[in-house]
């Protein structure tokens, strides 16, 4: 059982007025990830830690924190997967932080529904209609886009959103783009407001962090040039066919 | 209700990860396109004035203009390729049921801008 030094980022409201780091000596099992290493904290060293966790499996999306500075899942982190003596763990960024490990993730949460992320048809089919139906192809066409489990460690990653909070941000926007390219989907032009306003896919300059961190390979960074150039050619479109046309 | 803790990004943030200190050369290399093209504006402007300035012409024959073209160069291109190195992002192109490889919409286009390169600059010193 081979010895690391996890330093926490540790902050008491209640009792403290800044926050501060602790280290807490452990000895980890090789197949422990940061998460078991927390929760051995929590259980042996100091009840006191707070964080989220759930699913322990990468699906939940509750447990994402910063290791060594980089926004990750800890559930899939493996602790023996860095050199260093010292693991520095940290509430993601961008985000104000309740307790210890713990965000207040209230803007992210009121954004996502912004973007109206449903099927929206203009004419809703009866039950007698049966389901509507995609071949393969269709489903393929926006999949990647629908494997978000709303971790935020894209909004930690994204610059943009960490100068500008009213940014839409990296998560929403490739919701709204998942449902965009959905066949079954008939709602792009009801988005355009929230997607094409200031604070949505304009304000991204496309640094590309928001891809690199994505535990799902979703890529919201390609997500948001995508809605730029379809948004864009509804923009010209508009001259010539008022009607505007969705994509295929 | 509790107090919340709020941090800032730090001013150096983009030297935090190599993807912003990537992208903020993207940024400044822009400049340099800006700068390129400040240069052809002022080249225009003493093309059709002729003879009668001369300073633009005396310019061009200094060290300093190669230097400054030549380091002006190497930005643009390295700002160009970071343009076609996006197009897979934005040109998402469908074969049938499978997505053409980002890599390969990245190699048309820098190609294709190689050969318009080419063609620009056999027009211009062939």
């Amino acid at each position: 059982m081979p010895d690391h030094i996890l330093e926490v980022f540790r902050y008491l409201p209640d009792s403290e007025d800044e926050p501060r780091f602790q280290r807490y000596e452990i000895s980890y099992r090789d197949d422990w990830v940061v998460l078991d290493a927390l929760n051995h904290v929590k259980d042996q060293h100091d009840p006191t830690l707070s964080f989220r966790w759930s699913c322990r499996m990468g699906i939940c999306g509750s447990c994402g924190m910063m290791v060594n500075g980089e926004a990750k899942l800890t559930c899939e982190t493996f602790v023996r997967d860095y050199d260093t003596d010292t693991i520095k763990i940290e509430p993601l960024t961008h985000f104000p932080v309740v307790r210890d490990l713990v965000i207040n993730m209230d803007d992210f949460m009121e954004k996502l529904p912004t973007v109206s992320p449903w099927l929206i048809r203009e004419e809703e089919a009866g039950p007698e209609d049966g389901e509507y139906r995609q071949t393969p192809g269709q489903v393929a066409r926006y999949k990647r886009f629908s494997m978000c489990i709303n971790c935020m460690l894209c909004y930690s990653a994204c610059p943009v959103y960490g100068l500008d909070s009213t940014f839409t941000g990296p998560a929403a926007l490739a919701l709204a783009e998942r449902y965009n390219l959905d066949s079954r989907d008939e709602g792009q032009s009801q988005r355009a407001d929230v997607v094409t306003a200031h604070e949505g896919i304009w304000e991204c300059t496309y640094v590309g962090a928001c891809t690199e961190v994505c535990p799902k390979d979703v890529d919201p960074a390609g997500a948001i040039q995508m809605l730029k150039l379809s948004y864009a050619l509804d923009w010209a479109k508009s001259f010539v066919m008022p009607r505007g046309s969705k994509r295929d | 209700m509790t107090r919340e803790w709020h941090t800032r990004l730090p001013r150096f943030w983009w030297l935090r990860r190599a993807t912003y200190f990537q992208f903020m050369v993207r940024e400044l290399t822009s400049l340099a396109v800006l700068a390129y093209t400040g240069l052809m504006v002022w080249a225009l402007f003493a093309t059709a004035a002729g003879a009668s300035s001369p300073g633009f012409f005396d310019f061009l024959r200094t060290p300093l203009s190669v230097w400054l073209h030549a380091v002006l160069l190497i930005l643009a291109l390295y700002h160009t390729g970071t343009w076609i190195a996006l197009t897979p992002k934005v040109l998402v192109v469908w074969r049938d049921d499978e997505r053409v490889e980002p890599d390969l919409i990245a190699g048309y286009n820098g190609t294709l801008f190689l050969i318009v390169t080419a063609v620009v600059l056999w027009l211009v010193i062939g």
